[in-house]
């Protein structure tokens, strides 16, 4: 066996891993706080990296200028989606809030569509791509520039939940909304939190997948249906379970796209992460980290 | 004047047909229906065509997802493995088509039940996402399964013969299906007043108080995703013979959130909502198509953004009735026929 092939796949899957783990994180954040199935969460993704796209291309801002306009309009879209469509259902059926969030998935890809068309639109460089030399094995600097971003923003995200005010009242509100609320804690003002910081966390993977792709078109949102192996593998209410679980899956995926896909012709790099979810919902359906749910019916 | 439910007994509840008049309606109803060909263009038997094999996934889907409760994504899965069933029975073994949709049918039921049986110990959103998963994995084994399948080329479809006399016309297929649309409707109806529909009711309301009733939840599920994959296959089938060509293509998870959609808009656990739902999101690109070719002249890009007004349409209509008409079109049209029963007395 080539060992820089090999190490060449778990790099990619590192990178793509990383990627997923950012995306599965917004998942988990939203599901933890409000038990609602964001399916909606690729197009996030999309429409994040688009608005950035537009702002660096279009109006020629510097990079950290666009990020943070980005952030604050995902922000905006997560807490109005929150508010307008999510905040009615409180309570309602799970198909309805399935449902509901996959037909903001149409609306958001079919406004993305309008407004830009379906062609892969080029995303300007941010990071130097320059290879380098790391042992044996040529890696591109995006690709550790992308492994340190979501480094970054998964220990921002840890702090945050564990010293700040408003992060420890979120896990309070995910532990128990009615002991929440005698404390004084505003459960609606946490599910709204939750999706603005959901739409940042999405976007900031829309933008990386850009640049480490060189481009971006519709198929980012794809990212959403992707991502559900990954929380599965993780746990559905686990922030550390959506880290370890992407990693995992993006090296999986790149492994199986590396060493099977010759033997059946293609194809295996997309359908393994499902085979392994369905695997894992025989053995172990609530994840590495989920909370157990005992219910025998 | 009828100013409330007057019902005794459990038998009148149960009935299907209120009053005669209501059985004379449904007559004058199958009437109409059966001789739209006389009237009707081809381009539009076509779709109406469409509208009748969706009318029968929809109720299919329904029958899993609105009265058992399972939420299942793998709808346009299931609807493969039909069209690619029976066209694999009719093009390899030439059998003719009426062995060839039941015998699609019994095969999506079979995998239905295989799919199933992970529902007793997984359900709610981790049941969609499995069928979800099973929908990729259908996907990729129709694309690498070449000699059942043709692969990513797909199979041309025979048109459906019996003797001498092919179902080769829009017309002749129209009442190919809708033969089997009525007869998907009559038995949905009255699977509903049975033991076993109700079993389906239970599970989907309360299963542990449908377990303690003495309702084998197992086998129950089981049953409702057998007898709706059949649905969703003799669906395919049909599907199949229209297209004449299916490929891997023909079959998107789209497909499977537009039955989900059917559903919805036209109220979960319905029958009628099922049929509503069905006609809405079939005729929506095709009225969206002609209102833009109306349009044309006068904003030349709306032809090309058609794919992605008919998804945002799509969408909203969605998003709007599960906001604000969460039972669907079929309590709303209820809801209409009772205002007006009771006009103007309403309270």
């Amino acid at each position: 066996m080539d060992i820089t092939f090999l190490l060449q796949l778990i790099i990619n899957g590192l990178v793509v891993g990383s990627i997923y783990a950012l995306v599965a994180t917004g998942f988990v954040i939203i599901y933890k706080a409000s038990s609602a199935l964001n399916l909606a969460q690729g197009e996030f993704l999309m429409v994040g990296a688009y608005i950035c796209l537009n702002l660096l291309s279009k109006y020629n801002l510097p990079f950290w200028q666009a990020i943070l306009i980005t952030f604050a309009f995902s922000a905006i879209l997560g807490i109005l989606i929150e508010r307008l469509i999510l905040r009615p259902l409180i309570g309602s059926h799970l198909i309805s809030v399935i449902m509901v969030t996959l037909g903001l998935s149409s609306i958001l890809k079919a406004l993305v569509q309008l407004a830009y068309g379906t062609d892969t639109i080029p995303f300007p460089e941010v990071f130097p791509s320059a290879p380098v030399q790391i042992g044996p094995i040529p890696v591109s600097q995006g690709y550790l520039y992308a492994i340190g971003c979501v480094t970054i923003l998964v220990t921002v995200l840890t702090m945050f939940f564990k010293y700040s005010k408003t992060g420890v009242a979120m896990r309070a509100t995910a532990s128990s909304q009615q002991v929440a609320l005698t404390m004084g804690i505003s459960v609606k003002k946490m599910f709204a939190i939750s999706w603005a910081i959901s739409a940042i966390v999405s976007a900031v993977g829309g933008i990386l997948l850009g640049t480490i792709r060189g481009g971006i078109d519709m198929s980012l949102s794809f990212m959403g249906l992707k991502v559900l192996p990954v929380v599965i593998l993780g746990g559905l209410d686990s922030i550390l379970g959506a880290i370890v679980g992407g990693v995992i899956i993006g090296v999986l995926e790149n492994l199986s796209g590396g060493y099977v896909d010759p033997l059946v012709g293609g194809g295996a790099k997309e359908v393994a992460p499902y085979i392994a979810l369905i695997l894992i919902l025989m053995f172990k359906p609530y994840g590495l980290f989920g909370k157990k749910k005992i219910e025998r019916v | 004047m009828r100013c409330g439910d007057f019902k005794t007994s459990y038998s009148a509840d149960m009935t299907i047909f209120e009053s005669n008049s209501a059985r004379v309606m449904l007559g004058l109803f199958l009437c109409l229906l059966f001789s739209l060909p006389l009237y009707t263009p081809g381009y539009l038997l076509d779709i109406v065509n469409r509208i009748g094999i969706a009318v029968i996934g929809a109720i299919g889907l329904n029958i899993l997802t609105g009265f058992t409760g399972q939420i299942s994504l793998g709808n346009a899965a299931f609807m493969a493995i039909g069209a690619f069933s029976s066209g694999y029975f009719g093009t390899k073994f030439g059998m003719p088509f009426y062995l060839c949709i039941p015998l699609a049918g019994l095969t999506t039921a079979f995998f239905g039940m295989f799919v199933g049986i992970p529902s007793l110990r997984i359900k709610g959103l981790y049941l969609a996402m499995a069928t979800l998963a099973a929908h990729f994995i259908v996907e990729f084994l129709i694309v690498k399964w070449e000699s059942v399948t043709g692969g990513v080329a797909g199979l041309s479809i025979p048109a459906p013969k019996l003797g001498s006399f092919a179902f080769d016309t829009d017309v002749r297929l129209f009442f190919l299906i809708f033969v089997i649309t009525v007869m998907a409707v009559l038995f949905a109806k009255n699977l509903f007043r049975t033991k076993v529909g109700k079993a389906f009711v239970a599970i989907r309301d309360q299963a542990i108080s449908a377990e303690v009733m003495g309702v084998n939840i197992l086998k129950y599920k089981l049953l409702s995703f057998g007898i709706s994959s059949f649905y969703v296959g003799v669906a395919g089938a049909l599907m199949a013979y229209q297209a004449k060509i299916i490929s891997p293509e023909t079959f998107p998870v789209t497909v499977a959130i537009d039955y989900l959609g059917m559903i919805i808009i036209g109220g979960l656990g319905s029958i009628l909502g099922s049929i509503y739902g069905a006609v809405f999101i079939t005729l929506l690109p095709e009225l969206l198509r002609l209102s833009t070719s109306a349009l044309a002249g006068s904003f030349p890009l709306l032809v090309a953004k058609l794919a992605a007004m008919k998804e945002l349409i799509f969408g909203l209509i969605v998003v709007i009735f599960i906001l604000f008409e969460p039972a669907g079109m079929a309590s709303r049209w209820h809801s209409i026929k009772s205002y007006w029963k009771l006009y103007p007395f309403s309270h």
